[in-house]
């Protein structure tokens, strides 16, 4: 007998035992406030310090009062959630953190978004009766994440999400009682710690203590010079993600609406990274298949697995953790970067429009992707392949400046040429998806044969670690698969001790991939909205007449009259990288 | 030093190592010698114990009175550190605190020495196990 | 050249000076020199004899005789009856409260000691750099009687009949913790020693780990017998070097002569002791927290359950037992529980050590039994007040306990009547306040303790503490209101409710008992924005009585603001507005013309 019966407000509930109390008043519906607590259900993502105190209920028989979301539910118990005593404390705990929080929420960035500000709001605060001291700290600002720390109420999220779930270590609390903050190391700057700028923290900060560089103004600016032409992509989880910023279901599509608003805000040309992805396949396929062809044929120099690179944090994560092993990666850029080197040169004696005068503008899902575009290497004599990256928020706070009725706006196209693309890009923006997308275009070069199929649900799903073998005409390839940057690390450290039996290895840095990104509309803890947002990316690519990479017809011509073939020099300079030891030894 | 493998070897020890104490503190024969504890913890050593063991070694030696001056632990007489614990053979032992040099040296020319006591005596305020 | 054959020990304690002691010496010398007594006879003052209710006191070496209350008029007849006559004064002996029998001397009248040393027992009496001293003293024999004699199960049995409870301030019973342990299945388990003293102004620990360490190590063995744990831990403060330094040279020796190590005392029990630093945070004293920075992990607590006994050091079934309690250990196994519950009261067995201080005369470490009064523990052993002032409060269980007043003198010290008042036993610091404190800034002080060593993780003790700390401080300036008392202990009553460790859930345990017992201070404080004791600068006044003032220049050429003006023999006046109360004027003044309000 597992079940456990207890009492919430007076009236029963049969819960499972190890159930918090938190969960079974939820289960009748008795909803708890809470506001440190956070569980990304099925990603295995918990915060549960119990540090805020806003949960805390009235337990029969106890001396003071317990916080829900850490007490686990007792045969017999008699909970209290609305007695005066509960409310009173918790409205108190409230008005605490409010006396040492700025009052500026007319100007913050995180205005309405505020978990802080729905709490103060759900439990009628109108008055402060304990002003005091308020908790100064300098601000920090690095190439993508802000830290306005003067907002911060210790929940600890970010705390956890830097170090359960990514195991980057950049962030970790600080200092004592009062001045007890959430900091990297010495309270140095974010930008001289091992930070990756995954934006995880951002993603769960429940209030404006964390959020990303905005550059919204300079985009503007931009779009408003006569002398620039703007030309602007957008990445595969944007159109996932961006409805819900006006109000729309989450897992709603609104690609056609997101081409149509780029281009009334003005943007010259509205192109997708869809289409680098697929460009981004070919080039990291072609690699692929000749590690695979060179390690079968007995070469003891190369490498394998091969691990993908399209995503920055990723990428800064393995320089600062694993530089040893940094030959491992695939050399081609990410789709971001090898859309701005294309549309930088290509595109640009197309148009002919001198690299100078053209603005690349991406819109992302990602924070990181602020950082990655400011790499020196992503650049040619001091002018970047990319020149901004916006979050899908940023793009959402844009829409609105222009007045653009979102909801309301018509589908509309990509422009040509870099605005064509496959549903194999698409799927990039999810996990699993760039290795699927490189498996349908692997398998086909590789073998000669037209697949029979081309869902790979096997690759599918929100574990944190997958893995399949896919038979590629009686070759058994062994891929992997992680999602957050700690399941990466078990692999990386498989690979350390030469365990590992991958040929291949997809890594993205946050959560469900691209589309739980730091740029990302907020989740405010809910999983299931990361869920349908996967499952909309699957819409897409099942809907588009094309969903092989190397069937994409703008690819093919763009090899043919500027590329070459994958791998070529031009291409090598191009769409390739390299990585950097950033471990300080 | 050997291993005390069983319960006998552990009563054998402790008979042993208690038969010489008596002998030390009984006095009436070779081991006819004062007996000298020194607290010696933080408090003791901060409010100059060290010190006093040194000086009470030295003058000891220098006045050729056989004695053994060993440390010992807190007495629990912080208001009055430094503390030392005098046993002279055939008598109680007694506690003198505020022991500074000047302290010492009288308590071996008036105490050890001649038998009178010496102003600060601590009585002894509390009971032990044993009793 | 003297051969003096007998002393006439006079208590130079402050109670007994205060009931004349130094009278009595002076006749007894007197005395003495008038019958030529004074080449046989010696007259010596002592330290205090902690039996302040019957002084002064006057002991006479070697006979032992034991006079009480001795006035200085009977001096003459202790010369002429004891000394010369060999008579014993019996009127002067103490008499048995029940029988009403004169006691005729001091071997006789262990009873009037109301120090009982368990924890202490060996502290000031071997060297504890000497495993020989220790095992001379019955060392190690409740250890060889565990493994010897006794079933875990029976070891553990023992511990609960004794009813021994922790003794760091939590008060768990600690048979049973050992028994959930014991009954937590895991492949490894540890026994931690919880050294991590933090409460101010107490150091039973330190000197219980400096003067008797193997009585620890041998009761950690103990527990891991009983808990079939391998490893022991002490979690030390790394500033301790002396403590540290005393628990490795015994460490050392307890291996060397195979008493920790593999197969103890040729059992197949095994068991070693290594140590952890900390870093002297408060909170680490929690145990939880103490774990995680055990664990390197920053030294926060978390909830509970799960507790350490299930899920604790690396996750392991781990017992955490301070070091006076497990100092206790070895005389419990060695003497029987019988013998320790033979000792306190009905819940609170055997004995506690306090660490006496603030303005109390024998400040200093003390071991009574449970169910001692404070007045015999502050009057008796700590030989009242300094200065002849008056008792206001008692401070117990360190920034987390409370004042008791007056009206608590008389009450039994236990761990359930302590909290029934209001304060609790914690780790058994125990400050003493006289007239002169002033209740609010006492609270205040506490709770800058707390602001500092609150670990910052939960809302109510990071900002809770630091709201009331402000609304104190601005009492003490004189700029609170009566408002500011509700609202006090209003936040005072959440942040106990709602803290996450015991840190949070006690800290504002001064305040709620400084405003139970001294309400009218703060009222003074608020309304007549007056500090009766004249402890808050900022509401004191120093004014002259023109009556009394000669002109002497004094306070003038003292003041070192000047804000004292005035020519020489006329009165001169202190510009309060200048003045930053520091008290010189009032302390050089020769004429009494200084007032404080």
């Amino acid at each position: 007998m597992n079940m456990i019966n207890l009492t919430i407000d007076n009236r029963p509930v049969s819960v499972e035992r190890g159930t918090t109390v938190l969960q079974a008043a939820a289960q009748i519906g008795i909803k708890i406030p809470s506001l440190c607590y956070m569980k990304l259900e099925d990603l295995n993502i918990e915060n549960k310090p119990g540090g805020c105190r806003v949960c805390v209920v009235e337990v029969e028989g106890r001396r003071n009062l317990a916080p829900a979301c850490c007490t686990d539910a007792a045969e017999g118990m008699v909970v209290l959630t609305h007695s005066m005593r509960a409310i009173h404390a918790r409205r108190t705990v409230v008005e605490l953190i409010l006396s040492d929080h700025p009052t500026d929420c007319l100007k913050c960035a995180k205005a309405g978004n505020c978990d802080l500000q729905s709490m103060a709001q759900h439990l009628g605060i109108r008055e402060i009766h304990y002003e005091g001291e308020q908790s100064t700290f300098r601000e920090d600002t690095s190439p993508a994440i802000i830290r306005e720390l003067d907002k911060c109420i210790r929940c600890r999220r970010c705390e956890m999400m830097c170090n359960e779930v990514q195991s980057v270590g950049a962030l970790s609390a600080i200092n004592r009682g009062f001045n007890a903050v959430i900091s990297p190391a010495f309270e140095m700057n974010l930008d001289h710690s091992v930070c990756t700028y995954c934006g995880q923290c951002v993603a769960v900060c429940p209030t404006g203590a964390l959020t990303e560089v905005d550059h919204t103004g300079a985009v503007i600016r931009a779009l408003s010079n006569p002398d620039k032409t703007v030309i602007v992509q957008t990445a595969p989880a944007v159109r996932a993600a961006l409805g819900e910023e006006f109000g729309a279901e989450p897992g709603t599509l609104v690609t056609g609406k997101l081409a149509a608003a780029l281009r009334r805000l003005g943007f010259n040309y509205v192109f997708d990274t869809d289409f680098a992805a697929d460009l981004t396949i070919l080039e990291e396929g072609t690699e692929l298949l000749n590690r695979l062809t060179a390690f079968l044929g007995g070469d003891k120099e190369v490498k394998l697995p091969m691990l993908t690179s399209c995503c920055p944090a990723w990428v800064k994560f393995f320089e600062h953790q694993f530089p040893d092993l940094k030959d491992i990666p695939s050399s081609a850029r990410s789709p971001q970067q090898m859309f701005g080197a294309i549309a930088k040169s290509y595109f640009a004696d197309k148009i002919g429009v001198n690299r100078k005068d053209l603005v690349v503008v991406s819109i992302m899902p990602c924070v990181a992707k602020k950082y990655e575009c400011s790499r020196e290497e992503f650049s040619v004599n001091g002018n970047p392949d990319v020149d901004f990256a916006l979050t899908t928020r940023e793009l959402a706070q844009l829409i609105n400046l222009a007045n653009i009725d979102f909801k309301s706006l018509p589908d509309e196209d990509f422009d040509h040429p870099l605005g064509e693309s496959t549903g194999a890009g698409v799927i990039f923006g999810t996990t699993g998806g760039v290795i699927e997308a490189a498996v349908r275009t692997a398998y086909e070069v590789f073998t000669g044969k037209k697949l029979s199929r081309i869902d790979f649900t096997e690759l599918r799903g929100m574990e944190g670690l997958r893995h399949a073998t896919i038979d590629f005409d009686g070759l058994p390839i062994h891929i992997g698969i992680a999602h957050g940057l700690g399941n990466a690390r078990k692999l990386l450290e498989d690979i350390q001790a030469g365990k590992s039996q991958f040929h291949a290895i997809e890594i993205m840095s946050c959560p469900g991939g691209c589309i739980g990104g730091g740029g990302q509309p907020y989740h405010h803890g809910n999983a299931e909205i990361l869920k349908k947002r996967q499952m909309a990316l699957y819409r897409e690519d099942a809907g588009k007449p094309i969903r092989k990479s190397h069937e994409n017809p703008y690819i093919t011509k763009l090899y043919e009259e500027f590329l070459g073939s994958p791998m070529s020099e031009k291409a090598h300079h191009l769409l390739h990288t390299e990585y950097f030891d950033r471990s300080k030894k | 030093m050997n291993k005390i493998k069983t319960l006998e070897d552990l009563k054998l020890l402790r008979e042993g190592m208690q038969a010489k104490f008596k002998l030390r503190e009984s006095g009436n024969n070779a081991e006819n010698i004062v007996r000298i504890k020194v607290a010696m913890s933080t408090c003791g050593i901060a409010s100059g114990a060290k010190e006093i063991m040194n000086f009470l070694i030295e003058e000891l030696e220098q006045q050729a009175i056989e004695a053994v001056v060993t440390q010992t632990g807190c007495m629990g007489y912080c208001y009055a550190e430094p503390t030392i614990e005098v046993t002279v053979p055939g008598k109680e032992p007694i506690v003198f605190g505020e022991v500074d040099k000047h302290r010492a040296a009288e308590i071996i020319e008036k105490y050890i020495i001649h038998n009178e006591l010496v102003d600060g005596i601590l009585p002894m305020n509390y009971r032990t196990i044993d009793n | 050249m003297a051969d003096y054959k007998m002393h006439l020990l006079v208590c130079g304690g402050t109670g007994c000076k205060a009931s004349e002691s130094e009278q009595v010496r002076d006749n007894l010398l007197a005395e003495v020199e008038k019958h030529d007594l004074s080449d046989e006879v010696q007259v010596v003052t002592t330290g205090c004899f902690g039996f302040c209710e019957k002084g002064p006191i006057v002991k006479v070496v070697p006979d032992n005789t034991f006079y009480v209350q001795v006035r200085p008029e009977d001096a003459s007849t202790i010369v002429m009856e004891h000394l010369i006559k060999g008579r014993k004064v019996t009127h002067l002996l103490y008499k048995d409260p029940e029988s009403e029998e004169p006691i005729s001397d001091s071997k006789h009248m262990d009873f009037y000691k109301k120090q009982v040393r368990i924890a202490l027992r060996n502290c000031g009496f071997i060297n504890p750099e000497a495993i020989d001293e220790y095992i001379a003293r019955d060392g190690y024999a409740a250890l060889a009687k565990c493994l010897g004699e006794m079933t875990p199960q029976e070891v553990i049995d023992e511990i609960k009949r004794s009813g021994q409870r922790g003794r760091g301030g939590g008060g768990f019973p600690t048979g049973l913790k050992w028994e959930i342990t014991s009954k937590s299945v895991a492949d490894q388990k540890y026994v931690v020693c919880n050294a991590d003293e933090g409460d101010p102004g107490a150091f039973m620990d330190r000197s219980i780990l400096e003067g008797d360490p193997h009585s620890v190590i041998e009761a950690m063995a103990i527990c891991g017998y009983c808990t079939a744990s391998t490893k022991g831990l002490v979690y030390i403060r790394a500033e301790y070097p002396l403590a540290i330094q005393r628990l490795k040279t015994a460490i050392k020796q307890a291996r060397e002569y195979g008493l920790l190590g593999e197969n103890i005392f040729g059992t197949s029990f095994s068991f070693d002791i290594s140590l952890r630093y900390g870093a002297g945070a408060f909170v680490c004293g929690e145990e939880t927290a103490l774990i995680h920075s055990m664990e390197g992990l920053r030294g926060e607590p978390t909830f509970k359950p799960p507790f350490p006994s299930e899920a604790g050091y690396l996750g392991k079934p781990t017992t955490v037992n301070n070091v006076e309690t497990l100092a206790s250990i070895p005389v419990i196994i060695n003497k029987g529980a019988d013998f320790f519950n033979s000792i306190g009261t009905e819940k609170s067995k055997g004995t506690k050590v306090f660490a006496l201080a603030g303005k109390i005369n024998n400040v200093g470490l003390i071991e009574v039994p449970m169910g001692t009064t404070l007045r015999e523990v502050i009057f008796d052993i700590g030989g009242g007040i300094k200065g002849g002032k008056k008792f206001k409060a008692v401070q117990t269980g360190g920034p987390s306990g409370g004042c008791l007043t007056n009206s608590f003198l008389d009450t039994p010290i236990d761990y359930d009547n302590l909290i029934a008042a209001g304060s609790m036993m914690g780790s058994g610091g125990m400050i003493v306040m006289d007239e002169d404190d002033c209740m609010v800034s006492i609270a205040k002080f506490y709770l800058e303790f707390t602001l500092d060593e609150s670990c910052g993780k939960c809302t109510p003790c990071r900002i809770g503490n630091k709201r009331l700390y402000e609304i104190l401080d601005k009492i003490t300036k004189g700029l609170g209101n009566e408002e500011d008392l509700t609202r006090l202990r209003s936040l005072c009553k959440v942040i106990k409710d709602t803290s996450l460790c015991g840190l949070g859930q006690t800290s504002p345990n001064p305040i709620l008992s400084t405003l139970d017992n001294f309400y009218d201070e703060y009222l003074a404080h608020v309304r007549d924005h007056r500090c009766p004791a004249g402890q808050c600068k900022s509401l004191v006044k120093y004014t002259i009585d023109k009556d009394k003032c000669t002109g002497c220049t004094l306070c003038f050429r003292n003041c070192p603001v000047g804000a004292i003006t005035g020519e020489k023999r006329s009165v001169h006046y202190i510009d309060n507005a200048i003045c930053i109360k520091c008290g010189v004027c009032y302390e050089k003044c020769k004429f009494d013309a200084i007032s404080v309000s």
